[in-house]
Formats: C-alpha cells, sequence, structure tokens
C-alpha cells in the first residue's frame, strides 16, 4: 500500500476524547464522526484535511477511551495513514482491526511539519518527506498482524479462517 | 516445570490453552465475557453481524446500558434500544434494563459476574477494573468486542509486567485515588505502555476492595493493559457470597520476571490532584487551594462505590456545598444508591444541597447529568480531564478522592476536609 499527502502534524498524548468528543458519540455513522474529527485539538481539521493526507503525532496518540469512533473518524476524513512515535494500546489495536493504517517512526515524526508532503509505502515501512528529502524506515508489524492488515481488518480475517476450520472438518 | 509466571502471564497461558508464554508472544485466547455498553455495543453487534447471527454463547456476553442513560436524547434513545433489541433476539442474559443497571465497573464485580482467574474483554477502556478482583481484563474496541461476540475469542500480545510495592499505612483522607494517581504522577500515562500493571504489598493487602477497584480502574490512565492484584481473603470474602461461577486464583511465582519493580511508600502518599489536562499533572491537594470551581462530580466507575459515598458524606454532614458550586453525586450502581438510603446518606446528601441521580456515566464523559459551559471548572472522581472532557472545551476537569471532592464542594475550591470549620 502506498500513499501520498500533506503532513498535519500534533503534539504527544492526544487522546480519544479529542479525537472524537463524546457529544458526537451519539452517532456510529462514519461521515457524520468524520465531520467533528479533532475538534477540540484543531477545529479547523475537518474543513483542511484532504483525501490521503496524512496525519503525525508524537508519543501516546490515541491515548484514553476505547471508542472506536475516533479511528472511524480519522478514517472516514480521508487520512490515510498515521504516523505516530507510539500509540495507546487500545488505539493501535482498533486502527488494525478496522484497517486505518497506522506506523511507529519517531525520527520521521521529527523530521515532518505541517504541511509537508510525505510518501508513505505500508509494505517496506518507507517514510519519505518529499518537501526536504529525507527519508525513514518505521518497524515493520509482526507477521500475524500484517496478515489482518492484509486481510483488510480483524473482520475479514475472522471470516477467512472460519471459512477455513469449515472446511477441513 | 514451566518459566516461572506473573498472574498475567498465567492468566493468559491458561486461556490459550498453553503451558508457558513469553512477553511478546502473540496469542488466540478462549474468553470468559465479553462485554461492551450503549457507546460501543452498537458497532461491536454490527460487526458481529458480519460474521454470524447468533453470539458464540448468549450466558458470556455482557451488555451495559450505562453511558447515555437514562436516555438523555433521541438519539442516545435509539443507541439503547438497538442494543436491547440485540439483547432479546439473543437471549442474552446479562443486561440491565434502567431502574437496574449500573456503571458497567462497578456493577459486574457486584453482581458477581466476573471472578477471579477470568479473562475479559470489554469495549470499554476501564475494562481493566476486574483486575483488582485477580482477573485479567482488558479495553478493547468494538471490532475486538464483534469478533468476540461472534467466537468468544481474542487475540492478544502477552504483556511485560510492572510490579508496584506499596508499603505502609496510608494518612486519614487518603484512599486509593490517591494511590493510583501518585503513581500515574510518577511513572506518566504511557508509563505503563502495552504493560500489565501488577499492584501488591502490605498497603494493598489492607485494603477493601472498594479501594482496590479505584486502583486497577485508572490503570490505563498510565498506558496500561490491566490492573492486577492478587487474590486474598479480602478477594474471597468479596467474591465467593455473590459469584456466578467458581473460579481459578493464580498468583505470580516469586521469581517471575517484570520490566520494572517500582517500591512505594505509603505513608508519604498525600491527598492527591491531578490538574488539568493529563491525569499525570498531579500535585498534592494542600497546594492547590487557590483554585476556585463551578462543579463537584462525585461518582464514575473510579469511585461511585459504598466507600466513596460514605467518605464524602462524613465531610458533607452539616454541612452545604458553597452556593457557587453544584454537586452532583452519582453512586454508581442501584444497589449502592440503596444502600445510600438506607445508611442515610442520601439524606445528608440532600441537606448539603448536593443533586442525587440514579446511576449513570454521566457527566463523566460530558455526556449528560452535569456538563461543564464555557470556561467552567470542576473537582470530580472520576477518572480523566482531558481537554473537553466534562463538556465545553476551555471547560477543565481537576480529578481528587471523594473526600477533597466533597471539601471543595463546600469551599468552594479545591480543599481538604481540615479547612472546612
Ligand atoms: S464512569 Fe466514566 S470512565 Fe467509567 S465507564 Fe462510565 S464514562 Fe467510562
Amino acid at each position: 500500500m502506498k500513499f501520498e499527502g500533506n503532513a498535519h502534524r500534533y503534539g504527544r498524548d492526544i487522546d480519544t476524547d479529542v479525537i472524537i468528543p463524546a457529544r458526537y458519540l451519539t452517532t456510529t455513522v462514519p461521515e457524520e464522526l468524520a465531520k467533528h474529527c479533532l475538534e477540540d485539538l484543531d477545529p479547523s481539521f475537518a474543513s483542511k484535511v484532504e483525501p490521503g493526507d496524512i496525519l503525525v503525532a508524537e508519543e501516546n496518540f490515541g491515548c484514553g477511551s476505547s471508542r472506536e469512533h475516533a479511528p472511524i473518524s480519522i478514517k472516514a476524513a480521508g487520512v490515510s495513514v498515521v504516523i505516530a512515535k507510539s500509540f495507546a494500546r487500545i488505539f493501535y489495536r482498533n486502527s488494525i482491526n478496522i484497517g486505518l493504517p497506522i506506523m511507529e517512526c519517531a525520527e520521521a515524526v521529527d523530521g515532518i511539519k505541517t504541511g509537508d508532503r510525505v510518501a508513505v509505502d505500508a509494505d517496506t515501512g518507507t517514510i519519505k518527506n518529499l518537501t526536504t528529502g529525507e527519508e525513514f524506515h518505521a518497524q515493520p508489524f509482526p507477521p500475524f498482524i500484517q496478515e489482518i492488515i492484509e486481510y483488510g481488518g480483524l473482520i475479514p480475517r475472522t471470516k477467512a479462517k472460519l471459512a477455513k476450520e469449515q472446511q477441513a472438518s | 516445570m514451566s518459566r516461572p509466571m506473573t498472574i498475567a502471564e498465567k492468566i493468559l497461558a491458561a486461556h490459550a490453552g498453553l503451558d508457558e508464554v513469553v512477553p511478546g508472544q502473540l496469542i488466540e485466547c478462549d474468553l470468559d465475557l465479553v462485554l461492551s455498553n450503549d457507546v460501543t455495543a452498537p458497532i461491536a453487534i454490527d460487526e458481529c453481524r458480519k460474521i454470524t447471527d447468533r453470539v458464540w454463547d448468549p450466558d458470556r456476553v455482557v451488555m451495559v446500558p450505562d453511558h447515555y442513560t437514562p436516555a438523555k436524547d433521541i438519539k442516545s434513545a435509539e443507541l439503547s434500544k438497538r442494543v436491547r433489541d440485540f439483547v432479546r433476539e439473543q437471549g442474552i442474559s446479562h443486561y440491565w434494563e434502567v431502574g437496574k443497571v449500573g456503571i458497567e465497573h462497578a456493577l459486574l464485580p457486584e453482581q458477581g459476574v466476573c471472578v477471579p482467574g477470568d479473562l475479559i474483554i470489554g469495549a470499554d477502556s476501564h475494562t481493566c477494573t476486574y483486575g483488582a478482583l485477580g482477573c485479567f481484563s482488558t479495553g478493547v474496541g468494538s471490532t475486538d468486542a464483534g469478533v468476540g461476540l461472534a467466537t468468544g475469542r481474542a487475540w492478544f500480545k502477552v504483556p511485560e509486567s510492572i510490579k508496584f510495592e506499596i508499603d505502609g499505612e496510608l494518612a486519614p483522607g487518603v484512599s486509593g485515588k490517591d494511590v493510583i494517581l501518585h503513581i500515574i504522577g510518577m511513572i506518566g500515562v504511557d508509563g505503563a505502555l502495552y504493560k500489565a500493571m501488577e499492584f501488591t504489598g502490605s498497603t494493598i493487602r489492607s485494603m477493601s476492595m472498594d479501594g482496590r477497584m479505584t486502583i486497577s480502574n485508572m490503570a490505563i490512565e498510565a498506558g496500561g493493559k490491566a490492573g492486577l492484584i492478587e487474590v486474598d481473603d479480602v478477594t474471597r470474602a468479596y467474591v465467593d457470597p455473590r459469584k456466578e461461577r467458581d473460579y481459578v486464583e493464580y498468583h505470580s511465582d516469586p521469581d517471575a520476571v517484570y520490566a520494572a519493580v517500582y517500591h512505594i511508600d505509603a505513608t508519604q502518599i498525600e491527598p492527591t490532584v491531578a490538574l488539568p489536562h493529563l491525569p499525570s499533572n498531579t500535585r498534592p491537594a494542600r497546594a492547590c487551594r487557590d483554585i476556585d470551581i463551578d462543579q463537584v462530580v462525585i461518582g464514575s466507575c473510579t469511585n461511585g462505590r459504598i466507600e466513596d459515598m460514605r467518605a464524602a458524606a462524613e465531610v458533607l454532614k452539616g454541612r452545604t456545598v458553597d452556593p457557587r458550586v453544584r454537586c452532583i453525586i452519582i453512586p454508581a450502581t442501584q444497589q449502592i444508591e440503596r444502600q445510600c438510603i438506607e445508611e442515610g446518606l442520601t439524606q445528608i446528601f440532600l441537606d448539603a444541597n448536593c443533586a442525587v441521580s440514579t446511576p449513570t456515566c454521566g457527566p463523566c464523559l460530558g455526556g449528560h447529568m452535569g456538563c461543564l459551559a464555557h470556561g467552567e471548572r470542576a473537582v470530580t472522581t472520576t477518572n480523566r480531564n482531558f481537554v473537553g472532557r466534562m463538556g465545553d472545551p476551555t471547560s477543565e476537569v481537576i480529578l481528587a478522592n471523594p473526600v477533597v471532592a466533597a471539601a471543595s464542594a463546600v469551599a468552594g475550591h479545591v480543599a481538604l476536609p481540615e479547612d472546612l470549620d
């Protein structure tokens, strides 16, 4: 998977309450959630983000609540990939499970500013800042997680696995 | 002989059908319970339906409508309805309607639904609360919960464990909340990221289950995957009269390996608050007396249990809330609410001019029942003080224990009981 877009860079400990505040949790419609993505951190984010854009943040991105509405809103807002120094555990799982690509790479985060044009090759873990010409390499995922990503999320993987088990029995 | 293991490793190994596991290992486990609530269940149900028409075991599925109940508006009523319809269709036994429902993490232990040794996933980050009973319970998102509903299974990366040895007697007015805020202040909001926290030592052993649950509850605020406390006589005395199922006790081996061990002298812990906007932004409460407030909330899955109610009532007895402050008290379950009435606590709260609510998460997540307006500030016994957590993005939340919260309500600013006349 290859992505290219403009970077939007934020700080550390970006929590799921600012990604999607509770006042919008009475809906589960992705397009509705997307309209309020990151609203309490940067009210202009939803209007300026363009399809393919890349979200960049420091440590502990997505901490707090388990609300899957958070990665859903980011994905539906058109963000192609989130690059952070580290992710909170539940957000990490949720992103993999719903097929929102995420990458851990501290050097890339330090080497990217808001507005930079960034190209990502998720298969090789290569992150290129096209504005500065710098190139970074993210940690590859363990094969098990790679497999979930390749299926497009946990639901398709579970379905495929169950079908295989049924065939075998 | 398998390798020495921690409680977390033993529970995960047992549920993966393995003799031993090592940190970092990716495993698939059988689950004892799959939990979700009125916010997360609707998505989990949709995901489950993509896999199957029937849940894996209607007796091991737990759905608790607690966040926006009693329904705050039409949209939240629809969410609850989606959950209720599914529960009826599937014959799910662990569901509580308004009038019986309470905040999930107070309700499940109280009703004996979770028991020691369980492996539990919950589509709610504070599922880690049941670690106080010796369960490995952890928060997940709705897709994990949906797959759990469909298959009774989940994948885990075996976490490293961090041990917190807390010894010594807590000073009067200091409780579980101060212990966990102290720890989060010490290690930071990602200090236990991807790790299981294990709390032990004489302070923990002499603590009631209510206090222990407050500690395990906030493991997630340090990034922890679980917050485990070993089963002892206090646990057994709590669990045995209410348990729905028999249970297995797991104890860490003396030579188990930890990523880190912290020794904490409990006698040094003071009443602690966390200032906006991170739970790690801790200060001694006595150093924050100049901070004026508009609202106090005493409740939530962190501090809405009977001991918390008693502690708040002791401060509020014979006093009234400062006229500039709204004090909202929310017992976490119907049983606790009933106990508050029977013990005369509710009377004390009403006499003190507090609003006493039916059990709900409500203001804790800025849902309803006391959201904050522009620029307002609250002292609360909840667990998160992120930007906008309790209402307007410019509002502020200060986390505290129930005694400090009650004293602050009377004083109109952050206060300790000794500040009141
Ligand atoms: S009381 Fe607050 S933290 Fe606890 S489950 Fe409810 S919303 Fe979440």
